[in-house]
């Protein structure tokens, strides 16, 4: 038998988790979908009444986002050209009724290789903030992830935000997913992209990662350098190329080959990088 | 879990409930607060019926734990009426035919609500956005679009006086049950105090299993009243479609032979069943090398699936007329095509369920299906009762398809009741209903197809193997149907065909919209395509040389008499095909786009009813003394709307309004026998039934009176007013007597479609009648990703008679957006794909405008003219996009669904790197 806690303050949750592991249920949109036709029995700790991870903060030369920020939240919020991606993804993931109660940060401790939070929080250097009983640290993503629905988190921690610094100057970002339907799409493979220009109009910053074309989210260091003082317009389109996706390392399965997914996310780069270099000129 | 106090609002009232809190807001309102209008398809978010409202915005009920509901405000269907402007939602989608089996209709109207609140009058990608979290199979979701937007507008027309109902567009009269979720499905109702049974399923496709002890398993979970196996059941273990083959067991006897075959049946209290994990029950597996694919069943040495099933070949089909070697070797042209289709899922939104219960020495079940006749026989005969001794009393049904036309709770709840003498009831998980029920047929086909230098087929030859999975179910119908339908609604003088039922160890392939035609129709389609190029004729023209028409013999050598549209079909495209033409060609030229555009066609056309078998249906009208007028229809309405078309056609017959007419459906206590809803023959076989009923009672209350055939007939309280002329009369009701359903007057009606037997070459006459018909599809191809989008769809179709064009019109939407899914997205694997979010159906995005023309070329023998439509509207639609792509693109798409990977593919095979 299961026990459900439904605390108000982070101190009694954290508190919670000292005293032993909990399954940590927000959104409940991975929870439920997890336990079909199966006993609900889990030790629960549901964080929703929890205040103080409500909301988006931005100033002091970084950007938070609180634990219980759901997605259609994200969707409408004054955020900088450069969480257009992120904003993108907010509108694409699942359903209305997904993005009403499903939160951001959720999708991260999730870590589906499918999530479609994942590349846009790496290419906006976001980390998340995990707090216990005994203090508070932060993880960059790209370390938080370590695999197909396996973090770093602790058990006796709770992710109380994603926290990401203020972007660069200019910056835009992008991001496209490509499923077979139109909506409730899970990627086939899905691509974010962060362009920021430099003062004589080539690239000063540019940040791509590919979700879906491997078991955690990839950042595209290559193809990143290639970009870096190139000059900005529809042309960035044309600078990737298949050996900039090699540290990708998609699967075969149902939604598409192993083969087919590398050609999908370069097609979605390029294309992410002639809409950004087209928006930027 | 223990239980808390939770208070919430639910429509404006406060209510409490003591829940666990982790529980789901969709069982709470279902089972809680008795609120079933909220719907559960998938309780994985996938399909959004249960949507509710809360705090103003959609949210799946299925994945909200009770305790966040705590001092906030749900909103469900139910509380929409309340508010004037939703009320207008609500009769909107009455009005546009939004709902057809209703099961996705509460979460329809709840994403509209919130949409409509914030935006009162939106545009057409608002309310896809709005939508695209709720999945329906059966509208294809264009009128749902119109309904939403056409909701703050127009009144309805008048209904049409006595006589004139056959032809009017009459909303369904289910159709308001619908829409206030007062509709009444498999999983809404259960008598007091039902035990719940679920089955443990086989997780192995092939496999020896042992039961060990259940003691333990007893003593651990105190609510569990009985745990059933095979030995349990008193008369037969097996049931199937044919009375000569009862092949597949109601629990697995020792061995397993697919995935998700049930092995045990737990029965106890809700929680109790809920709370077995499969780990807590003691069965020993023993893992076999199971049979797969098509290749696999036939390899030399395979492992048998059925002990008495040689080679694994359930069944063959064959036809053969004239002598198609010789004119193939003389042939000026000929094509040859090739096609590889995967397993397909029905996906209705509603899940298999019911409940049944012993009443003295009967059976009593209440179950979603398809076929209340052949529920009850197979249950009697699994129970060692009469089949008189069980009454199947059949749900709204959320969704069939085909697959209800199988046994999935029938034998397990019927057992469970009978045995322990307590109301038992059943919902399955999505999972559980998509592994364990029916799928459409995997197929691999090759065909060649020879024409003369005009044009003319001369030849057609067809050989098709099919993937039947473990058990017979309807494997012998696709084989024996696919031969007859092989060359398409061609003119073609000599045919060979065969065919191959494979028995693997997969779930059962069954009846699934078009019973292998539409795997077929890819083949000659393909091969239409390939020979009109070789000719150098256009598409549409050289179906039109070819085109069956009455006077025209098929390839069963039967001479089509009458009713036989597929040339006014194509005729009535030619317009639109030439403008999408043009259209494309121009969108192609001169740019170096990564879209490209193309225009396809197929054609259809299918035998309605059961081929070469008796297929018989009976109807009753009958007048009571109170002046109430009951169809006894045992033809049970699936979603497309056969209670509206039962009652027009009856209505007519008698001659009173149809707003007159009630109706019970297929309840077998009080109906006669209308068969399957399946074999598209509702309208036509069970309508005719009906006419004849309604004429039968006419005819009766015209002698009493010795009144003329142009007399009128007015039923009120206690009598029958009959005018015929200056002259009046009046049959006294009261004065006569009841039988026993309490009807003073009845008239009876019967219909068994023209047909013979076929002989060893397949040569008769094989059904009553053909529908007919033809699709375009504008299509857009991305060649760099390999996505194909759909940008509409032109639907003609031969229906003899349009009883109820809105109902026909949903029939063709829904069928299209069938043929969608099935040639671009649906993929079913065991294991892998047992869900909606892994297997993938068309969304509201997905769905193209899509123009219906209904053709009106009468059948003698059908009702005021009418035949079926059902399985036609799918048929044309996976064709027509296939050569809608190889137009755009310079492929032809082997093996379905047509992927975004499997199109690049093709593409990059073709020199597009």
């Amino acid at each position: 038998m299961g026990s459900y806690l439904r605390p108000d303050s982070l101190t009694e949750a954290l508190a919670a988790l000292e005293a032993g592991p909990r399954t940590v249920l927000a959104g409940g949109t991975d929870y439920y979908p997890a336990r079909v036709g199966l006993p609900l029995d889990d030790d629960i700790l549901d964080i929703t009444a929890i205040g103080e991870l409500r909301g988006i903060e931005a100033g002091n030369g970084e950007i938070r986002i609180g634990a219980l920020v759901r997605w259609c939240e994200l969707a409408d919020a004054p955020l900088p050209p450069a969480c257009d991606g992120l904003r993108r993804a907010a509108r694409q993931i699942g359903g209305m009724q997904v993005q009403n109660a499903g939160t951001v940060c959720g999708n991260v401790c999730n870590a589906s290789p499918a999530a479609d939070g994942i590349p846009n929080l790496l290419v906006l250097d976001a980390s998340v903030e995990l707090a216990s009983a005994s203090g508070i640290r932060t993880v960059p993503i790209g370390a938080f992830v370590t695999g197909n629905r396996t973090t770093t988190r602790r058990a006796d921690e709770l992710a109380t935000a994603l926290v990401m610094p203020a972007p660069p100057e200019g910056a835009r970002g992008c991001f496209g997913k490509l499923g077979a339907r139109a909506y409730l799409v899970i990627s086939i493979a899905m691509v974010a992209a962060l362009i920021a220009p430099g003062r004589d109009g080539t690239v000063a910053v540019a940040r791509i990662a590919v979700g879906a074309c491997s078991a955690v989210a990839q950042r595209l260091a290559g193809l990143e350098q290639a970009l870096s003082g190139a000059t900005i317009g529809p042309e960035l389109g044309s600078i990737p190329d298949a050996a900039h996706l090699a540290p990708l390392t998609p699967i075969d399965d149902v939604r598409g080959s192993a083969e087919y997914r590398i050609e999908a996310a370069l097609t979605l780069i390029r294309r992410a990088l002639a809409e950004l270099g087209e928006a930027a000129r | 879990m223990s239980r808390r106090r939770i208070a919430f609002t639910v429509n404006g009232r406060v209510v409490t409930v003591a829940v666990a809190p982790a529980a789901r807001l969709s069982d709470v309102l279902r089972e809680e607060l008795g609120l079933i209008g909220t719907k559960v398809g998938c309780e994985a978010g996938d399909c959004g019926a249960c949507t509710v409202l809360l705090d103003g915005a959609q949210v799946c009920a299925c994945m909200l734990p009770a305790a966040q509901v705590a001092g906030r405000a749900v909103e469900t269907v139910e509380g929409l009426t309340a508010d004037p402007a939703m009320r207008r939602l609500q009769e909107s989608f009455h009005r546009h035919n939004a709902a057809q089996c209703g099961m996705c209709t509460p979460g329809m109207l709840m994403a509209s609500a919130d949409l409509l609140r914030r935006t009162p009058r939106p545009d057409e990608r608002q309310v896809k956005d709005a939508l695209g979290g709720v999945l329906c199979r059966c509208t294809g979701y264009r009128a749902i679009i119109r309904a939403v937007l056409g909701a703050a507008g127009e009144t309805p027309a008048d209904p049409p006086v006595a006589g004139k109902a056959v032809g009017w567009a009459m909303p369904k009269v289910d159709g308001m049950a619908k829409v206030t979720g007062t509709e009444i499905f498999a999983a809404d109702d259960a008598p007091d105090g039902a035990l719940w049974l679920r089955a443990l399923r086989s997780p192995h496709p092939r496999a020896r299993f042992a039961i060990g002890a259940l003691d333990g398993l007893y003593a651990r979970f105190p609510g569990l009243v009985r745990v059933l196996a095979a030995r349990d059941v008193p008369g037969r273990n097996g049931f199937g479609i044919y009375p000569h083959i009862k092949d597949q067991p109601v629990l697995a006897d020792g061995v397993a032979r697919f995935r998700g075959e049930p092995v045990l049946a737990l029965v106890g209290d809700a929680e109790t069943i809920r709370g077995i994990r499969d780990s807590d029950v003691p069965v020993q597996w023993e893992i076999l090398d199971p049979v797969t694919g098509i290749d696999g069943g036939l390899a030399d040495g395979a492992p048998l699936v059925q002990d008495d099933g040689p080679g694994n070949i359930l069944t063959r089909g064959r036809l053969y007329k004239g002598d198609p070697e010789a004119a193939m070797a003389a042939a000026a042209h000929t094509a040859e095509a090739r096609m590889e289709t995967g397993f397909v899922e029905h996906a209705y939104i509603e899940p298999e369920a019911g409940w049944a219960r012993r009443v003295g020495d009967r059976l009593e079940m209440f179950v979603t299906t398809q076929s209340p006749y052949m529920d009850r026989d197979e249950t009697a005969a699994i129970l060692g009762i009469e089949p008189t001794c069980v009454r199947i009393i059949p749900s709204a049904c959320g969704g069939g398809f085909g697959s209800k036309l199988d046994q999935s709770v029938q034998p397990l709840l019927g057992l469970a009741a009978w045995l322990l003498d307590r109301p038992v009831r059943c919902t399955y998980t999505r999972p559980e209903s998509m592994m364990s029920t029916t799928k459409r047929h995997p197929a691999r086909m090759a065909a060649k197809a020879g024409c003369d230098g005009a044009g003319r087929l001369a030849a057609f030859d067809f050989a098709g193997d099919f993937d039947t999975g473990a058990y017979a179910s309807w494997g012998p119908t696709v084989a024996d149907r696919v031969p007859i339908h092989a060359t398409g609604p061609y003119r073609v003088p000599n045919v060979r065909a065969a065919t191959r039922a494979v028995l693997t160890n997969m779930a059962p392939s069954g009846a699934f919209r078009g019973f292998g035609v539409p795997q077929c129709a890819l083949v000659h389609e393909a091969l239409m395509d390939a020979l009109a190029a070789k000719c150098g004729i256009d598409p549409l023209e050289f179906r039109l040389i070819n085109a069956l028409r009455p006077g025209d013999a098929i390839s069963t050598g039967y001479v089509l008499e009458a009713s036989a549209g597929q040339a006014q079909c194509l005729e009535a495209l030619r317009e639109r095909w030439s403008e999408w033409r043009e259209a494309v060609e121009s969108f192609n030229r001169g740019r170096e786009s990564v879209y490209r555009r193309g225009v396809g066609i197929g054609s259809v056309w299918y035998g309605c009813g059961n081929t070469a078998l008796p297929n018989p249906s009976t109807m009753h009208v009958g007048i009571a003394r109170d002046g109430t007028v009951m169809l006894y229809s045992g033809a049970v309405d699936i979603g497309e709307g056969a209670n509206t078309v039962m009652v027009q056609i009856a209505a007519d017959a008698l001659g009173v309004p149809a707003a007159r007419l009630r109706y019970i459906m297929g309840d077998t206590d009080l109906t006669a026998d209308a068969g399957k809803t399946s074999g598209s023959r509702q309208t036509y076989v069970s309508g005719k039934a009906a006419q004849l009923a309604g004429e039968g009672l006419r005819a009766q209350l015209l002698r009493m009176t010795n009144a003329g055939e142009a007399a009128s007939i007015e039923v009120g309280s206690g009598r029958v007013v009959v005018r015929d002329g200056d002259a009046t009369h009046e049959v006294d009701l009261r004065a006569l007597p009841e039988n026993g359903r309490g009807d003073v007057l009845t008239g009876e009606g019967s219909f068994d479609p023209p047909t013979t037997p076929l002989d060893e070459n397949a040569q008769g006459r094989p059904y009553g009648t053909f529908g007919f018909g033809a699709q375009i599809a504008l299509v857009e191809v991305d060649m760099e990703l390999g996505r194909v989008n759909v940008l509409g769809i032109a639907a003609a179709h031969d229906v003899g008679r349009a009883i109820n064009p809105a109902q026909l019109e949903g029939q063709v939407h829904g069928g299209v957006a069938q043929g969608l899914g099935y040639a671009l997205m649906e993929a079913y694997v065991p294991g892998r794909t047992e869900n909606l979010h892994d297997y993938l159906i068309p969304t509201i995005g997905d769905l193209p405008p899509i123009e219906v023309i209904l053709i009106e070329d009468p059948e003698p023998t059908g009702p005021y003219g009418a035949k079926g439509i059902g399985e036609h509207s799918l048929i044309p639609t996976a064709p027509a996009i296939l050569g809608g792509i190889e137009h755009a693109a310079g492929i032809r798409i082997g093996e379905l669904p047509a992927t975004p990977g499997r199109v690049r593919a093709a593409l990059r095979a073709n020199g597009h790197g």
